[in-house]
């Protein structure tokens, strides 16, 4: 009989512990694109969770990540059983567009804060719960084309991706352009599993313009990139930051050299300025990570992802102060100390943001890199 | 568009139409032997490039563990319907016929592959790998569906194909993979720039062409296999084995694979996810040979190349969309030149 009544406190006792866990306890979902054709961004943005503290501001971090294949069908069905099944207290993802599209909408109906992987635009308002990590296409464009302008350039000619992607930086480059008083060219399109772009390339050389934009993300930037190469282009060739990993490099070789390509600055953090805010951040996560996935691994996907962590650390304490995790009232503290507590130091630059604006980082989150002997340096601003 | 933008586009077209030109060649072979249409051709495609890829980073290909998979696979079926019929005594014997060539191979790239031999040895190994890889397949998992309708094939060809494409995933990781140039000059004449590996390109489908037509004329197998293309239920009455012709028709299917994608690698990035759009557009130019004609296959290959390169310079946004297009007036031909007939009359 005694024995039978211990075993009863002790299961009691064991139940009241894990409860008591489950309520000190920040769930976290992850959406990432771990297969099909984003899996490129998707891989290394989901390595970038190896840096993360166990805990933040003293509660146990949970976290549940699945696969969206890429897919938004996918995305949002995953989006949709974090939140009602593991009632997650927020999401992160996804690191291509259509799928963190299809997120925001199930963040915005299920009211739970998503931090995007991916630099995603969305009409007025359908964003209120979405707050994205990534620099906007207009500030990244925007440094391209000043780097144009310093150039003297006065037509772009333009290479890029029949999708999202590239149908975002065409309208901000040709918005920005234009206003600089600069000629947007030829637009030729191609898809990420074409095996030739010559002719797209030769279509782009004919019309000879001073500096060719390639819109491209990962391995896929090379292709296009030394097809304008062998087809005797000699002008500029401007790179996105989808662009700005070691595979572009690796692939292009000799071909790629003196590209500029534009990125954030937690690529090549030993290039700022010791005054620049981000880099003694970007420099450690640059140490850690390659520490764990070898030298020359850095990349802007895990840097997000990274960043995720640092934004938490800040947000997650005023949060706590007016409601406990696994509620909608913290959910709701959440994005409210989102758009009140900045700025919010990360690697890519500062946070700032407000009710307004959710893409939060400035002008001070880019910078212009070229390949030089193989290896990035950064193009005095 | 002036005379040499058009020579530029053309030979583009040709040199990628004669990749898309051998696919649809094993397209139509392993069709017209075993029903199947045969969706991942294309893996063997990529498998084939980017193998190479790993194979010149000195790293053992992930192909490698799948062909061990496969042969075990085999193994264990030949084993469990030998027991069953109660012919114990034949069983070493057997296995040693399944799993010998295989565990050959494995070993013999398991110790090459951290040697990183020359490019020509590398090339080899890839296509001794891959090629092995496509008669366990159909040992595994076509042979005991053999008689299915070709629905059912098909059905398992798109597991199939889901399936590689996964595991390439696994083996190859996300990022493209770009290989050497076998030959890398490239000879200006006049506007036109001729590089080295159109005509590495143009020399290897010749001599696979060569190659094939005395197999299947001059050699015991290749009769076999035509005799089956003809007639599976009388070939199997003359006493040739049906299976031993599937296996076969894989096995030529896979090497052709495996050396489009050899040659494809150095002209473009190749991703583990690739291999579908390739054997895509094969599957358009082997549709246009009726699934059943070579020339006619090999001709509409060409066709399919020169429509999507002078496309892709006209309308690049909707490049795939005319490719894929070209097939309804294709289909809507032929259903009025030949009148339907249908499969169950065999």
């Amino acid at each position: 009989m005694k024995t039978k009544l211990a075993i009863k406190a002790g299961v009691l006792a064991a139940m009241l512990a894990c409860a008591g866990i489950a309520h000190a306890e920040l769930t976290i979902g992850v959406v990432m694109s771990l297969t099909g054709p984003g899996s490129g961004l998707g891989i290394p943005a989901k390595n970038g969770f190896a840096l993360w503290p166990e805990t933040i501001a003293g509660e146990k971090v949970k976290m549940i990540i699945l696969d969206d294949a890429t897919d938004p069908t996918q995305a949002s069905k995953n989006a949709r059983r974090l939140v009602a099944e593991d009632k997650v207290d927020l999401i992160i993802g996804s690191a291509a567009v259509p799928p963190t599209l299809a997120i925001a909408d199930v963040a915005l109906e299920t009211q739970t804060v998503q931090l995007a992987i991916s630099p995603i635009e969305t009409a007025e308002g359908k964003d209120a719960w979405t707050f994205r990590l990534p620099q906007s296409t207009a500030v990244m464009a925007g440094g391209v084309v000043n780097q144009m302008k310093k150039l003297g350039v006065k037509t772009i000619g333009f290479l890029g991706y029949s999708d999202s992607y590239g149908e975002n930086w065409l309208k901000e480059v040709q918005r920005l352009a234009t206003a600089a008083g600069m000629k947007m060219g030829t637009v030729e399109r191609f898809s990420r599993a074409d095996t030739s772009v010559t002719a797209q390339a030769l279509r782009v050389v004919s019309s000879n313009p001073d500096a060719v934009l390639v819109v491209a993300s990962g391995s896929g930037a090379a292709m296009p990139h030394k097809a304008l190469i062998e087809r005797g282009y000699k002008g500029k060739i401007f790179q996105t930051h989808s662009a700005a990993s070691r595979d572009l490099i690796r692939l292009g070789g000799k071909d790629v050299e003196g590209a500029y390509v534009i990125s954030g600055p937690a690529v090549v953090p030993e290039a700022l300025p010791d005054s620049n805010a981000s880099k003694k951040l970007a420099m450690d996560f640059v140490t850690r990570y390659e520490k764990q996935f070898g030298a020359g691994s850095r990349n802007l996907f895990a840097a997000h992802t990274y960043d995720a962590q640092l934004v938490l650390q800040k947000v997650v304490p005023e949060a706590l102060k007016k409601a406990k995790p696994g509620t909608p009232a913290f959910r709701a503290a959440l994005k409210e100390a989102l758009e009140t507590s900045g700025p919010i130091q990360i690697t890519q630059g500062t946070l700032n943001y407000s009710p307004k604006d959710h893409f939060g980082l400035g002008d001070d989150a880019r910078i212009m890199l070229t390949i030089q002997n193989g290896n990035w340096k950064a193009v005095n601003p | 568009m002036d005379s040499s933008i058009a020579a530029i586009l053309t030979l583009d077209g040709l040199t990628n139409g004669i990749v898309y030109g051998l696919i649809a060649i094993a397209l139509v072979l392993v069709f017209t032997v075993t029903r199947i249409l045969f969706i991942p051709q294309g893996e063997f495609v990529a498998y084939g490039a980017l193998t190479l890829a790993m194979l010149q980073q000195g790293q053992r290909p992930g192909p490698l563990w799948l062909l061990l998979v496969l042969a075990l696979c085999a193994a264990g079926m030949q084993a469990a319907s030998l027991l069953r019929a109660g012919q114990a005594a034949l069983l070493p014997r057997a296995l040693l016929g399944t799993l010998g060539v295989p565990l050959v191979i494995a070993a013999l790239v398991w110790w090459a592959a951290p040697q990183q031999f020359a490019l020509p040895v590398q090339v080899l190994l890839t296509l001794l790998l891959i090629t092995a890889l496509g008669p366990l397949m159909y040992q595994v998992v076509y042979e005991s569906m053999a008689d299915a309708s070709v629905l059912q094939l098909l059905i398992v060809s798109v597991g199939i194909h889901l399936a590689m494409t996964g595991l390439g995933l696994v083996f190859f990781g996300a990022e493209g993979f770009r290989t050497p140039a076998f030959w890398d000059e490239r000879w200006n004449l006049a506007s036109l720039t001729l590089s080295a590996q159109t005509v590495v390109v143009v020399a290897a489908a010749a001599a696979l062409l060569v190659a094939l037509w005395f197999f299947s004329g001059r050699t015991l197998y290749g009769k076999a296999l035509r005799a089956t293309a003809v007639n599976r239920l009388g070939a199997r009455l003359m006493g040739i084995s049906t299976t031993l012709a599937g296996k076969l028709s894989f096995a030529v299917a896979a090497f052709i694979g495996a050396l489009s994608g050899v040659l494809i690698g150095p002209m473009s990035t190749i991703f583990y996810d690739s291999g579908f759009l390739i054997g895509l557009k094969g599957f358009v130019a082997a549709t246009i040979g009726a699934l059943a004609s070579f020339p006619a296959a090999a001709g509409g290959a060409l066709l399919v190349g020169l429509l999507e390169s002078f496309s892709s310079f006209w309308a690049s946004d909707f490049k795939e969309v005319i490719v894929f297009l070209a097939l309804l007036p294709i289909l809507l031909w032929r259903s009025l030149v030949i009148p339907a007939h249908d499969e169950d009359e065999e």
